[in-house]
């Protein structure tokens, strides 16, 4: 079936980017094998009839969070003969843990009987979502428009430069209120 | 075989996997970041193949939206912490770092 090709080939894809993600020494390789990973994941939403799903991954996560971690991999630049080294003694103890999760997983994949139901063919899911979002969801709708507000307010505050007249006029304030308390 | 619920499982636990041992062994802060979207990646594969295989309806695809939102929210403010850590202490590596003040 090329519907079940199309499925390989985009967890193929998935995991051996995954894959390099992981096992690259240069973090700007990791960042680009993160953007095929991410296109991975949405072709799956895809596969899976999740149209808005794999259009918003595209957008959100393709669009705004890889180069949100690109720009700042260019920002961070180490020094050469500074770059982190990954000893193997915590590679190998990370990686059986690794292995350990994955083959529990694994496990309960494959011993657990899913109700499965018979699968319809995937239809339009947009105009659905929309309506649950708007009546059962609308709680944690709004919800997260302050959570995107506050993390906007909290990384232009974190990111702040302060300047040195800034710093002066701080110090004056303290003394002020020094002086009021005393 | 039909490519079935137990496929796209695997593949999300292949992706969980492989994001656990980046967050266990990376050292660059930014490199960290990027095994946390992995593990993201993963779960929310997870809520759209059950939603497709056995729920049937779309509150997973809704679920798997609000962990976007979150995802965005989360790598913005971390993104951020790691920026101020550049500038306060010269390294981005996680194991150096390790006072609040400079």
């Amino acid at each position: 079936m090329s519907g079940d090709l199309v499925f390989y080939g985009f967890a193929l894809l998935t995991v051996l980017s995954g894959f390099f993600v992981v096992a690259s020494r240069n973090v700007v390789h990791a960042a680009f094998s993160l953007l095929f990973t991410l296109f991975g994941v949405a072709g799956l939403y895809a596969q899976l009839g999740a149209d808005f799903l794999a259009v918003t991954q595209t957008v959100v996560y393709i669009g705004g969070i890889l180069v949100l971690v690109i720009f700042a991999v260019m920002m961070t630049r180490i020094p050469r003969g500074d770059a982190p080294r990954r000893g193997l003694d915590r590679a190998v103890p990370a990686a059986i843990l690794a292995l350990l999760v994955f083959a529990l997983i694994y496990m309960v994949i494959v011993g657990t009987r899913w109700p499965e139901r018979a699968a319809g063919a995937p239809e339009a899911t947009v105009a659905e979502i929309g309506t649950g979002l708007m009546t059962t969801f609308v709680f944690p709708f709004e919800y997260a428009s302050l959570v995107l507000l506050a993390a906007m307010v909290g990384a232009a505050i974190l990111i702040r430069e302060r300047a040195p007249a800034d710093d002066a006029a701080d110090a004056d304030d303290a003394a002020g209120e020094g002086e009021v308390r005393s | 075989m039909t490519v079935g619920l137990e496929h796209y499982l695997t593949v999300s636990a292949l992706l969980f996997g492989l994001g656990l041992y980046a967050v266990l062994t990376r050292r660059n802060a930014v490199a960290l970041l990027m095994g946390v979207e992995l593990i993201l990646n993963a779960a929310n594969l997870n809520f759209v193949a059950f939603a497709r295989f056995v729920d049937g309806g779309v509150e997973g695809h809704i679920v798997a939206a609000f962990v976007i939102v979150l995802a965005a929210a989360e790598a913005a403010v971390a993104l951020a912490i790691v920026l101020a850590m550049f500038r306060n202490f010269g390294t981005v590596n996680v194991d150096t770092v390790n006072r609040l003040k400079r």
